[in-house]
Order: C-alpha cells, then structure tokens, then sequence
C-alpha cells in the first residue's frame, strides 16, 4: 500500500459520516436545531473528507480500500478515482445546500415527520458516497439498493394515497430493474469474466461473443433504471409527489445521478471504451439514450405542472449523459461525466425555485406563474441561470458539457447523435424560455401577482441564489469538475 | 473426556430432559420452562462445542453409540454439514425457547366443558423437547435404519405440538399425520430394499456397497432410491405434495409455528443432501439415474407456485407457509442442479432460510400476541406501535427478497450462478421472478404498516396517520431472540464468505464441478 | 411365459404385501370416514413390515432362539451352519421399533379423531370440510 496523504479508510469514513449522523438526528427529534447541526456536522465533515482526496486523485492516482472479503474473489471494495470524486463532489456539496433548503421547505410549510425526513436523507446520502467510491459491480449494487430502500419514506413523505402509489410505482420500478435485469447481469459478467472490478480496459475477455456482450449491454442499461432510460422513466415524474427538496436533491442530483454514474461506470469500467467502440456497442447505446432524449423533450413541452416539466427534462437529460459517455469517444466521456456535474448544479436551482414559488405563493403550474417574476425577481433570476445552464447557453457551466459532448460525437463519427444535441437543445429552449418570459415580460393585464416583492423565506430562497452562482462560476472554471472527468480517458 | 461425549450429549439432554419435564414439572410451568431452557442451551453449546472441534481437526467425528462397532452397531457421524446443521437446529429451538416464554401461556388451545385442563405448559414442553431430540438425532446419525426412527420420533412430536393450536388445527394436524406416515413409510420401503441388496445399515457402509458395479446397475437399488426420495420430499413438502403444510403450520400457535417452520423441512432438505451424496453418490444420482432436469423443472414450479400462491394471501401465517413451499423448491432446485455453486447454495440456504423463516414468523408471532389478528390489517400502523418488532420484519423481508448485505442475497447469487452455470435458465428466472414477487407481497405489508388505511371511514384526513397510537411492544424474551435473529441474518450475509469458505465448501462432494 | 408364471408364484408373499400395501394406501387415500382412514394407514405399515420380515426368511431355517444357551449339541457345527440354520434376526428386530412407532403413531391419530369429533361433531370428511367451510 503506498503512502496516501489521508487516511486509508476515508473513503469509507465519507460514506460513514452521514450514518453516524442517523442515530443523532432521530434522538434530537425534539430540538429542531440541534437535529439540524447533526446535519450540517455530518455534511461538512463528508465533504472535508472528500476534498482531502482530491488533490491525490487529481495527480492521477486511485486510492483503493478493502472492506471485507464477501465471496469468493469479490470484496467490498472502495476505489477512489476521477468519476468517483467528481460525483461525490457534486452530491456531498449539494447536501449541504438542499439540507439549508429543506429547513426553510420543511419549517415553512410545517411539515410532519421532520426528524425521519433527516434521518432518511442522512442515509441516502450514504449510499450515495458508497456508490460513488465503490470499486466494483457487486459494492455498487449493494449501495444501489440501499438507496432504492432509504429514499422510499422520503418519496412517500406525505402519507397520502397520492404518495403511497407514487411509492408503489418507485419501487416497481426500480427493484425490478434492479433484481430483474441488473442481477443476473451482475452474475453473468460475474460467470464469464471471474471479476467484478472496474477495469478501465474493461473485464470481459476478447472473445466473447458479440450476443453475449449486446444482451448484457442492454440488461444493464434498463437494469439500473434511476437513469430513466425510457420506457422505464415513468417512476420519476410520479415521484415529484415529494417534497421538493427531496425531488431537488434526490432526482436531480443523487438517485437519477446514481443510475447514470452506474451506467456510466458499467460503460466504462466493465465494458470499457475501447470494446465498446470495437464492437459498435456505442451505436446501441446512443440509439436507446438519443430516443430517450427527443421523446422525453417533447413530453416536457406539454406538461403545465412545473415539477413535472422539469422532471421530464431531468430524464432527457440524464439520457445526454448517458449519450456523452456512450460515444466512447475522448471528448464524448469527459464531456457526459462533466455533465453530470454541471446540470446537477443547474437543475438544482430550478427545482429550488419551483419549491421556492409554492412556498411563497402556493402555485404549481405554470400557467399560473404568469408575472411572478415581479413579486420573486431573485428567484425567477435564479432560474433564469438555471435553466441556461440546462440549455447549454452561455455563460452558465451547461455550455463547457455539452460543446465537449457535441466534439466528442464529431471524433466518434456519429452525426445522427449531433443532430440529436441540437434538436434538443432547442426543445429545451422551448419549455424553458416561456416561463421565464411570462414570469417578467408579460403585459400588466396578464400578471397574476402584484409588482410587490415578496420572495419566499431566506432559508428558500439563497441556496437557488448560490447554485446559480455557481453555475456561472462553472462556466469560467470548468477545470473542477473536468480535470476529474479527463483522468478516466487517459490511454483512450 | 467430555468432549468426546458430546455428540450423545447433544440428543439424550433433551430426550432425558422431556422425561424429567413431565415427572418432576407437572405443577411448576416455570420449572418446566427452566429445565427445557437448560436441556436446549446444553445442547446448544455441545453442538457449538462439536463444531469447533470439527473446525480444529477437519476429521468427521464419529461416536459409536454404546461402543459398538459400526456397520453393526449405530453411530453417530458428524462432518461439516450436520455440525452446521446441529448448530442451526439447536440454536434455533433456543431462540424459540426464550420467545415462548410469554406465548406459551397465552395461547390457550380449545377446552371443553367438565374436561379436566391438563397442565399445558408442561405437556407443551415435554413435547418440545422431543421434538428436539428427534430433529437433533435425525442431523446427527449414520444409520439409515436410526434415522427412520428419529424422524417418527420428530414427526409424532410435531403432530401434538401442532394439533395444539386453534379448532381446525386437528384436522389440519390429522391430514399431516396422514401424509407424514406415508412418506415415513416409503422411505422405510426404500431402506429395505437397501438392506436386501447390500445387507447394511449403516450410511458410510452403505456408500461403499452401493459404488460396486453391479448395484449401479440394479432396479431395486433405483426403486429405493425413489422411494427414499419421494418419502423425503412429502417431509419436507416439496410441490407437488405439499398440500399439508399450510393448513398444519397456520392453524397451529404461533410459538410452534416458530419452532417447526424454520426446521423441520430444513433437516427434511438436509436428509435429502445426506442421502444423495453420503450414501448413493454424485455418479448415480447425475450420470447413472439423471433425471435431474425434471427435478429441477420441478423446483422451478415449486418455486413460483409458492410465490404466487402466497401473493393471494391475507393471513400472514399462511403466506408465509407458501413462502416455505418456494423456499423448499430453491434448495431441492439448488441440489439438483449438478454444480457446486447450485449445492453451495442449497446448502447456505439451509442456514439462511432456517434463520429468515424464524425471523418472520417470530415477528408476526408478535404482532398477533398483540394484537389478536392474524391477518395483513394487523400491521396497520406498526413503525409506530412495535417499532422493534416492525425492523425486525423489515429485516426478514429484505433478507426474502434478496437484498444485500443480509444473508438472502448471498444464497440467490450461488443459487442463480449455478443455474446460469448449468444452463437451466427457467430455473434462474424463477429464482428471480419469486424475488419480485416477495418484493411485492413484503412491501405491501409494509405498505399497510407505514400508510394509514385510505378505505376505512374513518380515514383522518390531514392527520398523515399520526393517530393517537400508543407504542406498545411485546414483552423482553419475545423481543430478545427477534432481535438476535434479525441481527444474525446481517451477520450471517456479510460473513457468508467465512461461512463459506471454512464450512460450506467443506461439505460439497468431490465429483461436483 | 412359463417363467413369468413361476417367478410371480414362487413370489407370492410380496404380492400379497403389495396388495395389503395398496388396499391401506387406498383406505388411507379415499375413506371418507377418520377412522377408516387410520385403520388403513396401519394396514399400510403392517405391509412393510412383514414385508421386512419375510426377506429374513431363508429355506428350512429356524427362529433365530437359540434352544440350549449353551448347549452341547450346537458346538459340533461351524459358524456359517448355524448362521444358515437361523432366519436373520436382524429384521426382526428394526421392525420390533417400527411396530412401536406404528403403535404409537395409531394413538396420536386417535386421540386426533377424538378431538376432531369434540369440534366438528363428526368424523367423516366430506361433513368436516362443510362444517368448516361455513
């Protein structure tokens, strides 16, 4: 074991943070702020363990962490490289700012159960960081399914029936993909190649057969279904039945991230590029996400509720990445991976507005937000970045992902996925732009809201302010994310 | 030396223990509860005791029961699979033990007017105890002969210990009783056919006879073997002979639910491995007899037919009966397959199972001593009522479905793999699909537990569910052994490999791929 | 076709077991009545057990007692003669366990039917399963 400058179990030690923090929150459940603190605590020391990697990882190196030995030849195992850091950059960084969110939501609205909300949250985010680090399939499917399970009272927080089949619909369809298709794709890799670890030249032995590797291929893209590849997206426009922070976090930023960084690890580190490139197995890879794309654009055009709207375009873009890191091109790889991180900053921000505006004014649906810009000028800024950020316009971050990801189907040679990019690029301007043109040009007979300011509370209304911030700042320093990104296509 | 008794220790403490129960306790419950509390714990350890050994010095250890010698006299052998069997069985009835503490004397089994109420704790204990000892033998012994002995001994027991339960438990025992003598007794015939061929008794002997040429040939020697089977599978309810099990282990009181649910149709499964591969051997059974494909066609129904069967179901003591009949199938399914993966499997499944199944039916047992109801409409509202006991289900129910880390995953992974190895496709999808559908059913129990019931009237509207419901969990030495059980099933799947790799393995037969 | 005949006539007792075997496999299966049902179930296990103990028979032996203890006359045989003058005790004596646990298993499913008739009022079958249906 070489010397690292950390701990050799900080990986581990992330993951544990929030875990610890779980039996703290559910005692203080009488003392809203000290149960808050426990939060923030665990928050800020994840992340002070996550950044104390970076600086290693970035030189190039991998950190690799035994857990324990739980098959024969297969470990828990944690390995700490580009795409793991990023993602649990973007998650560990977001959790403290939807966790100062949801204490404005939550207070705000009054809500029930606040100390299970915090407690779930907690150890969603657990296995968030588990799957980011993991080092191999079968640790990754293990965090996979913790997430499945802690996120389940999050989504049906409310209680009502409403929640209860959004529920259903959650864990259909993610423990059937998962235990359906993901599993036994899990044991056939298993069968074949006797590993399980992400290899970045891929694990599987050059003579496989073509139908073997296509079916598995297939298996695994709809096997870890929180990537809303369609037909199995259905579960995420129900899911927004949630609280918004936990629709802002959770299915923008760390269970739909989740399945695209699973995907995106199974493309790259089972499959690995160069196989995927030889055999065409892009090709398949990119027709499944660019259809995911269109057609979940689209839907979005024709969805009022805001929540909804954004969901679907949540699943168009999660398919982009899928599409970027499909190419199996250089630029295509790190421009899906940089994606991740920058429409997690973007999207967070629209989802913290749409929270903001039903706090603040009770409203749901677009149709009825004509004007708000005047009485929520701050939000509707924020989610006028925002939503630039998703398009991929200047100057917010989306543009730095999606040009790589444009260049990247150029090296590739696949001019049907640039036209996809670009046709999409404009459905995203067209279910984005009115909003936000209604929200401050519309003519005075129209505006539904009076020009007095009136934004929601503080606690809703800074953290959309930040990531938008952020956003911008991404767009200048793109380097924080894709230097990370760029070390997975080394050798490529 | 002590430790050289210890495998006669491990059945005559509790044989000698129900007598004792029965002539010194029959005014005392208590002392009656004590002595069979000190006669499991006894062997307990002994059976922890002899595993160690085992571990130790990697020989099989063989007693020579009154010193005589085998093939002539009985022996008891005890290698890696029974001494892990030993420990699950024994360790199992101590959990059980504790928990029926309070359930015992709760559960009052039908009286009539002008009869005389017999001490019913004790007679339930003496009984216990003897079931025990019939289980505990049937694990350990060498003789093919002594095993028949012990499984009517085991078998009688049972059908007492079961008819004392609600009013239709005396039928439901009756058709059992019916059943059980007929399986008994094929297995019986088949041993007889045994001796005529080969002139012993005795397990290992039997092995070396049976390998001659000549009787890999011999009609009798296959009739004796389906005979020995079939009789087996009615034990254990393999599909399609079944039908006692659900109407026997619902019907019956919830503590003995708890004792013979997770154990008898185990050591059934475990005869059958005994049987198959220490006294016939992985030659005839895969390449002289092979009809392995149809049993594990076979297992496959068994597989879904229980699933689906236990999806229909609103009393949660007969789903979870089903679930046994799926369980079953997976580790006959897993034995037949012809690989070790399939038999490691099978035979971690055995521990695994046993444990899930005592988890589950200790944690509805405890809803119903609460509550009075045995249906799904008992859990309403659990997470706040029984928090303990309702992770405890949760628990068990991740560990059905197959959700990592807990110790269903692991039996799924070398169950599947072996399946995927031998190319038996529908048997892998059934594996699978019954995990779906233990997905279904346990998430709508717990459904039922988290939200509260949208169709009754009185539906509060606005109160989330937060009515005012008092927690009210079961008493000490119920909620003790739920909770070592939930936790074991943790313990037990992040150590699989150990289990594995120092245990499991030990027990597959060379010849196996 | 005259060895068939001889061989199914020179083996007459296992057919007469196997008919008993079937006669209490059928009683057992489709009586109506509990108790038909047991009695059938102890035709059942007498077949095998004299099933058992007929394949201990050998030509022109004895029951395995011995008449003298210790007498004189037997120490002028050999070891195989004497063990060829006797039937093999050895089935004798599983089956002497099995009688018991038929014994028993006839009490169990007695005292069953009893209280079977104490709670249905009945003990044929069909009239059960109504009773319970209702």
């Amino acid at each position: 074991m070489d010397t690292v400058p950390f701990l050799q179990s900080t990986p581990l030690l992330a993951v544990l943070a929030s875990l610890a923090a779980v039996p703290l929150i559910a005692l203080s459940g009488k003392k809203p702020n000290l149960r808050e603190f426990w939060t923030f605590l665990a928050g800020f020391i994840k992340l002070a363990l996550i950044l104390s990697m970076g600086s290693y990882i970035l030189s190039g190196n991998t950190h690799t962490y035994e857990l324990c030995k739980i098959l024969p030849g297969l470990s828990l195992q944690f390995t700490v490289d580009g795409f793991g850091m990023l993602f649990a950059l973007v998650a560990s960084s977001l959790w403290l700012v939807t966790s100062v969110y949801s204490i404005g939501y939550m207070r705000g609205l009054d809500e029930h159960a606040q100390t299970r909300y915090f407690c779930f949250f907690a150890l969603a985010l657990s296995a968030t960081i588990g799957v980011a680090f993991s080092g191999n399939l079968l640790t990754m499917y293990l965090f996979y399914e913790m997430l499945s399970l802690s996120t389940y009272p999050l989504v049906t927080h409310h209680q009502d029936m409403e929640a209860r089949g959004a529920g259903r619909k959650y864990l259909t369809y993610l423990l059937s993909t998962s235990i359906g298709l993901a599993l036994p794709a899990m044991l056939a890799t298993y069968l074949i190649t006797g590993t399980l670890d992400f290899n970045v030249q891929g694990i599987f032995p050059p003579d496989t057969a073509k139908t073997t590797l296509v079916v598995l291929l297939i298996m695994f893209l709809y096997g870890f279904s929180k990537a809303g590849l369609m037909p199995f997206h259905s579960w995420l426009p129900g899911a927004m039945v949630a609280p918004t922070p936990v629709s802002a976090l959770l299915h923008a930023v760390a269970v739909v991230k989740v399945g695209v960084f699973s995907i995106g690890r199974v493309l790259t580190g089972i499959f690995g590029i160069h196989l995927l490139a030889s055999a065409n197995l892009n090709v398949i890879v990119c027709v499944i996400a660019g259809f995911t794309v269109i057609i979940s654009s689209l839907i979005a055009l024709s969805q009022d509720n805001l929540k909804r709207r954004l969901a679907f375009s949540t699943v168009g873009q999660l398919a982009y990445i899928i599409l970027g890191i499909g190419l199996a091109s250089r630029l295509g790889v790190i421009g899906g991976m940089t994606h991740i991180a920058m429409h997690a900053f973007g999207k967070i921000t629209l989802f913290f507005c749409a929270g903001a505006i039903f706090v603040a004014t009770g409203k749901k649906y677009v149709s009825e937000m004509k004007g708000i810009g005047r009485r929520m000028p701050y939000t509707m800024a924020a989610f006028f970045i925002g939503s630039l950020s998703v398009i991929g316009l200047p100057p917010c971050g989306g543009l730095i992902s999606k040009l790589q990801m444009v260049y990247g189907a150029m090296q590739a040679d696949m001019f049907f996925v640039l036209v996809i990019y670009l046709v999409s690029s404009l459905l995203n301007a067209a279910y984005f732009f009115p909003i936000v043109y209604n929200a401050f040009f519309c003519p005075d007979e129209e505006a539904m809201f009076e020009k007095r300011v009136d934004e929601a509370p503080v606690f809703c209304m800074l953290p959309p302010v930040i990531t938008a911030v952020i956003s911008v700042v991404l767009f200048f320093f793109p380097g924080i994310f894709m230097d990370f990104a760029s070390l997975m296509v080394v050798g490529v | 030396m002590i430790t050289d008794q210890l495998p006669i220790l491990i059945l005559a403490v509790p044989l000698l223990t129900s007598f004792a129960i029965t002539i010194f306790a029959r005014k005392s419950p208590i002392l009656a509860f004590s002595l069979l509390l000190a006669a499991i714990g006894t062997s307990f350890a002994c059976s922890v005791g002899v595993l160690r050994q085992l571990l130790e010095t990697g020989a099989t250890i063989h007693y020579h029961v009154g010193n005589w010698q085998p093939p002539y006299g009985i022996e008891l052998v005890i290698d890696h699979l029974n001494a892990m069997v030993l420990v699950i069985v024994s360790g199992a009835a101590l959990l059980t033990a504790v928990y029926s503490r309070h359930t015992v004397p709760a559960e009052v089994p039908d009286r009539f007017p002008g009869e005389k109420i017999p001490e019913r704790a004790t007679n339930y204990y003496t009984l216990y105890a003897l079931l025990i000892t019939g289980l505990l033998g049937i694990v350990a012994t060498g003789d093919a002969f002594n095993l028949y002995v012990l499984l009517e001994i085991s078998a009688l027991s049972s059908y007492a210990l079961l008819s004392l339960g609600r009013g239709r438990a005396y039928f439901a025992t009756f058709k059992y009783l019916i059943m059980g003598t007929i399986g008994a007794c094929f297995y019986l015939l088949g041993v007889g056919y045994l001796y005529i061929k080969t002139g012993s008794l005795n397990m290992a002997d039997l092995k070396g006879l049976l390998a001659s040429s000549i009787l890999l040939d011999s009609q009798t020697v296959k009739i004796a073997f389906i005979l020995i089977i079939v009789g087996i599978w009615i034990k254990m309810a393999f599909f399609p002979l079944h039908g006692w099990l659900p109407n026997a282990y619902t019907f019956a009181s919830d503590t003995t639910s708890c004792l013979v649910a997770p154990l008898m149709t185990k050591v059934s499964v475990y005869m059958m491995i005994r049987l198959m591969f220490s006294v016939f051997s992985v030659h005839y059974i895969f390449e002289v007899l092979g009809f392995q494909d149809m049993v594990v066609w076979l297992a496959a129904a068994a597989i879904l037919f229980g699933s689906v069967s236990a999806l229909g179901q609103t009393n949660m003591k007969r789903m979870l009966t089903y679930i046994i009949v799926a369980e079953v199938g997976y580790m006959v399914g897993g034995t037949w397959l012809g690989n070790s993966n399939g038999l490691t499997g099978a035979t971690y499944h055995i521990l695994s199972d046993a444990m899930m199944t005592l988890c589950l039916f200790m944690a509805v047992g405890a809803v119903i001593y609460k509550t009075g109801d045995s249906s799904r409409e008992s859990m309403r509202g659990i997470f706040r009522k029984m928090p303990v006991t309702a992770v405890v289900f949760l628990i068990g129910a991740f560990a059905m479905i197959g959700i990592p880390p807990t110790c269903g995953f692991f039996s799924k992974w070398y169950l599947v793999s072996g399946a995927l190895e031998a190319g038996h496709w529908g048997f892998a999808a059934a594996l699978l699909i019954s995990s779906l559908i233990n997905a279904i059913i346990f998430f709508r129990i717990i459904e039922i537990g988290y939200f509260p019931d949208f169709d009754a009237p009185a539906a509060a509207s606005g109160d989330h569910g937060h009515g005012a419901a008092v927690m009210a969990e079961v008493p000490l030495t119920m909620l003790l052994p739920m909770v070592l059980t939930a936790l074991s099933l943790i313990a037990i799947g992040v150590y699989s490999n150990e289990i594995i790799t120092g245990l499991v393995s030990r027990t597959i037969p060379a010849g196996l791929l | 076709m005259a060895e068939i005949i001889t061989d199914i006539i020179s083996k007459y007792n296992y057919w007469a077991f196997l008919i008993l075997l079937l006669m209490g496999l059928h009683a057992m299966i489709s009586k109506n009545n509990l108790v038909k049902k047991v009695l059938g179930m102890s035709i059942f296990q007498s077949a095998i057990i004299l099933f058992y103990v007929s394949i201990g028979e050998k030509k022109g032996a004895t029951i395995p007692i011995l008449a003298h203890g210790h007498g004189t006359e037997q120490v002028h045989q050999t070891a195989a003669q004497m063990v060829a003058g006797f039937v093999n005790p050895l089935p004798h004596v599983l089956m002497l366990t099995a009688i018991v646990v038929g014994v028993s298993t006839l009490g169990v499913a007695l005292a069953l039917i009893q209280k079977i008739y104490r709670v249905h009022g009945t003990i044929e079958e069909d009239e059960i399963l109504e009773n319970i249906k209702e």
